[in-house]
């Protein structure tokens, strides 16, 4: 990786230095109305339908607090083994930017609803999996901002922007912040240990309900922070990455800014503490603002807002409403599935485990359902850069494909195109198997026509297999798929060519 | 001894995005500093088994249902609105940050 002379490789890095890591995770949560007025929260709605004089920062408006954005709060809280706050207050979190038209974000400053909480991650290593136990700082509630759009200039960014365009759907929309505590001890395993934090993160707010966390759309968002010292040396500056809006990011996030640091301390420089943001086509981060003068927020009490004072009966009934955490649901359906630690991390790691569990529920065959939402259907998703729970492929079409390829019709192949279809719109698995042509080319005769054709354009290769290399026969079962674009049985090729030829294994 | 220095109503000023002349920054200093000092003096009085208070009604848990309702109308908040462009705000151009 160390091509370029701004950073030192990996490995090397974490050779002579230690990684502290830290992560701020801001998740927007699934309700409906927003954290302090009624205004809908639907993503993608024509730009200013979903606000109100409150979300506006109009003068008398006054905010009310969401109780299911408390709840879920709460219930977040409780998953991550937090301890819940008897009494806390909202605070003004001033600051002069246009995505907040109050000039202030409510949030929480040194009273959050949760505090002191853990999370154990997975990660897979060569000696197997690794727990990690990643220690929570805080769970906080707050707003999101508005949306800005830059126009004018050249570059339609920020910088030479003649005027910026605001949106205020997204004002308002209940946040909330999960901010870890140092994370020590990883080592070269730091870039996985905080991918699998967020991964897990997702899965828990997935499991609990409170948001569907869809990355893609910005409501989970990171900010990482990292800083590397000298073995037993105190903690290094820490550097804060911001825009790290994926996980396939946050891994790239901390593996960059390691290598990064490690560039900056081995040619005697010294670590600035500043905001770096993280460019998703890069891979890299770059130099924002510097944090030397620190921020001056001027937090105060929000005046507007009455205390939160969950009670334990409240946090109790909560409590009650957890459902079956990730961990332990990765535990049992590997036990009912009967997998490898190995195969189950695959799983997981593909986001695939509830498509999975779905697809066996709707009478699926288990390894074939693994097969598919771990194999071609992930590659697809990654292809369009998509998640896979937003694949258009229901469990009828896997059943209905595995049929046709139980029955000869179809080979694995095929299948592949057949979901590709399927995910392009071309209908169900039936009518892209019409529609593209995919079939099986079964009829003996048109495969050994073309048996022949490849017979008479390789003739040595004809030679070497009724010599007894019977191995030659890939040369020429390949070119027979090649002819028929990959629609015969690969297997009953072989064993026409061997026919034909008077040639047995 | 002063409650406030003038370097510190500076910086405040810097903070509200107010722009003081030198005898304004005087001016304000003074007067930040006699409402600092009052309050200080009430704070004097106040005993360890007085907490302190940010809302001076004992109500909490105020919350409402998670229902959502329709906000304004759009060309109603374009008039109000100082400028609009493309059904949104249209704000000055922001400087150095991101």
């Amino acid at each position: 990786m160390s091509t370029a002379h701004d950073t030192v490789d990996f490995d090397e890095a974490l050779a002579m230095f230690e990684p502290v890591l830290g992560i701020e995770t801001h998740v927007e949560l699934g309700t409906n109305s927003k954290m302090f007025c009624s205004c809908a929260t639907a993503f993608g709605a024509d730009a200013n339908t979903q606000v109100c004089p409150v979300c506006l920062g109009l003068p008398g408006s006054l905010p009310v607090v969401n109780r299911t954005a408390v709840e879920s709060t709460i219930r977040m809280g409780l998953a991550l083994n937090c301890s819940i706050a008897p009494w806390c207050r909202f605070a003004r979190k001033n600051y002069f930017y246009p995505d907040m038209p109050k000039d202030y974000q409510v949030s929480q400053y040194d009273e959050p609803l949760c505090f002191n909480g853990y999370l154990d991650v997975t990660v897979e290593t060569d000696d197997g999996p690794r727990v990690f136990r990643v220690e929570i700082e805080r769970v906080h509630m707050e707003e999101d901002t508005g949306k800005l759009t830059h126009a004018g200039g050249t570059t339609g960014r920020i910088h030479g922007a003649d005027y910026s365009l605001v949106d205020y759907n997204r004002a308002g929309i209940p946040l909330i912040e999960i901010v870890t505590k140092p994370i020590v001890g990883t080592g070269v395993l730091a870039p996985q240990v905080a991918k699998a934090y967020v991964a897990e993160l997702r899965d828990l707010m997935r499991a609990l309900g409170v948001s569907d966390v869809r990355m893609e759309e910005g409501s989970l968002r990171c900010d990482v922070n990292v800083s590397l010292n000298l073995p037993g040396a105190e903690w290094g500056t820490r550097s804060e990455t911001k825009n790290v809006n994926s996980l396939r990011s946050v891994e790239r996030a901390v593996h960059s800014e390691i290598e990064r640091q490690a560039a900056v301390l081995t040619t005697g420089g010294r670590v600035i503490q500043e905001t770096r943001h993280f460019h998703e086509d890069t891979g890299r981060s770059t130099s924002g603002r510097s944090k030397e003068q620190a921020e001056d927020y001027r937090y105060f009490p929000e005046p507007d807002l009455v205390p939160v004072a969950p009670s334990e009966e409240w946090i109790e009934e909560l409590r009650g409403t957890l459902p079956e955490l990730p961990a332990l649901k990765r535990a049992r359906l590997q036990a009912a599935w009967g997998i490898g630690e190995h195969e189950l991390q695959t799983i997981v790691n593909a986001g695939a485990l509830e498509l999975v569990e779905a697809a066996i529920a709707d009478g699926v065959d288990p390894a074939a359902a693994r097969k598919w939402w771990t194999g071609e259907l992930a590659r697809i998703a990654n292809d369009r850069d998509l998640e896979l729970t937003d694949l258009p492929v229901t469990s009828a079409q896997i059943r209905r494909v595995e049929e046709l390829v139980a029955d000869g019709s179809l080979n694995d192949k095929l299948a592949r195109q057949v979901f590709d279809g399927v995910i392009a719109g071309e209908g169900d698995v039936d009518a892209v198997v019409a529609g593209r042509g995919l079939a099986v080319v079964s009829d003996d005769s048109s495969l050994l026509a073309a048996i022949d054709e490849a017979l008479a354009a390789q003739p040595d290769v004809a030679e070497k297999i009724r010599g007894g290399k019977v191995q030659a026969a890939g040369a020429i079962v390949g070119a027979v798929m090649k002819t028929t674009r990959g629609q015969a049985d690969a297997a009953k090729v072989r064993a026409l060519l061997l026919e034909r030829l008077g040639v047995s294994e | 001894m002063t409650a406030i220095t003038r370097a510190e109503v500076e910086h405040l000023a810097r903070l509200a995005r107010l722009q003081l002349s030198a005898d304004e920054l005087d001016h304000y200093a003074g007067q930040l500093d006699v409402i600092l000092q009052s309050v200080a003096r009430v704070a004097e009085v106040t005993a360890d088994d007085i907490p302190p208070t940010s809302h001076p009604i004992p109500v909490e848990n105020v919350y409402r249902d998670d229902v959502a309702r329709p906000g304004l109308d759009r060309a109603e908040i374009a008039a109000g609105a100082p400028a609009w462009e493309d059904d949104r705000f249209r704000v000055p151009r922001i400087l150095d940050e991101e």
